[in-house]
């Protein structure tokens, strides 16, 4: 099988910001990655370049063999930085809205999720907390059986105990032939999960390796390295 | 099972520790059948292809056995589970014994009082 993502030579220039230079890189499918960089290093670029919200300004990306467009959408669930979903709506309207929108959308699972976390489907959207919100956002994000998840900072403003299910939603929700991208620097949280790490720098990547080849070589965590190799 | 794990180790390997910890103290007993990988890996909080290393790991020296229709197995080897039990006492009182000296006792001097507390009690 293809790999899930294929990035050449991709570069992403805002006028006179260079965002992405000259990145070249392969994701597997099956793998859980972390894309780890200080503010303004890249990720979010990188993200929105895999869901077509950015054109490469050379260089190319490929998702499962093809250019973003509707047919990559059909298989990637992308959880953005902000939340999208119109405070009038009801948690459970956002679900039909979700089942309505992607085919590959699991209501059931969605409802189960929402129960283990105590969210009451009836509540609208603007009477939720901010950390409530981005819970709601992931059940949804989580709940299609898609082929590549990118979740941007999917943990920032949730309570610890909140974090450990949703790792475990990630961990439980994602199939043998699914990649999970996650963006963070909430490193030391989410470590664990992790089968490989991308490093990324003033726009390129510096390390793409297994988490395990890290702590075998060089004996430390991943959260560790992480502080030396961007130490300010 | 409460599964205590740091960021500084390779996981895989602290996950067959306490799986074989697990085995010693009794959490797992001889011929019980193993969760799912993927409800182990929720359980630890570590990535599903991380504890299938390990559980690959445990099947290669024995102690645990996969059968094709039914899942993982820990081994029902009593012997085998006794050696183990019998390398982890060692490797224990081995560790002692190195702290000890770094607090200035010889061996020997631990061991006249570990037979002065076994004998006769904390003081």
């Amino acid at each position: 099988m293809s790999a899930i993502l294929e990035c050449k030579s991709l570069t992403k220039k805002f006028t006179t910001l260079t965002a992405l230079s000259n990145v070249n890189l392969t994701l597997e499918r099956g793998r859980i990655i972390g894309l780890l960089g200080p503010n303004g290093s890249g990720k979010t670029t990188m993200i929105k370049l895999i869901n077509g919200l950015l054109v490469p300004t050379s260089g190319t990306i490929l998702v499962d063999g093809k250019a973003p467009g509707t047919d990559t959408k059909k298989i990637v669930s992308y959880l953005p930085e902000k939340t999208y979903l119109p405070d009038w709506m009801k948690i459970s309207d956002t679900i039909e809205f979700f089942h309505d929108f992607y085919p590959d959308f699991d209501s059931k699972r969605a409802n189960e999720m929402l129960d283990r976390l105590h969210l009451d489907a009836s509540r609208r959207m603007k009477t939720l907390s901010k950390g409530t919100k981005e819970k709601v956002q992931l059940i949804l994000v989580m709940s299609r059986n898609a082929d590549l998840y990118c979740l941007d900072e999917p943990i920032g403003g949730v309570d610890p105990a909140a974090r450990d299910y949703i790792l475990n939603t990630i961990i439980s929700n994602y199939n043998e032939n699914a990649t999970v991208l996650i963006s963070t620097h909430l490193i030391a949280d989410i470590e664990k999960v992790l089968d490989e790490v991308v490093f990324i720098k003033d726009g390129t990547v510096t390390l793409h390796s297994s988490v395990e080849d890290i702590r075998t070589k060089e004996g430390k965590s991943v959260d560790t390295l992480f502080r030396e190799v961007f130490k300010c | 099972m409460q599964w205590e794990l740091d960021s500084e180790r390779p996981v895989y390997i602290q996950l067959i520790e306490q799986i074989q910890a697990g085995i010693i103290s009794g959490v797992f007993k001889p011929g019980d059948k193993l969760p799912s990988v993927r409800d182990l890996a929720a359980e630890a909080t570590v990535n599903p292809n991380t504890m299938q290393k390990a559980l690959s790991e445990l099947e290669r020296i024995g102690l645990v056995y996969a059968n094709r229709t039914s899942g993982r197995f820990i081994t029902s080897d009593e012997g085998m589970i006794a050696k183990l039990k019998g390398e982890s006492a060692k490797e224990q009182v081995i560790d002692f014994i190195e702290r000890m000296k770094l607090i200035g006792f010889s061996p020997e001097e631990t061991l006249a009082l570990v037979t002065d507390i076994v004998r006769n009690g904390k003081r």
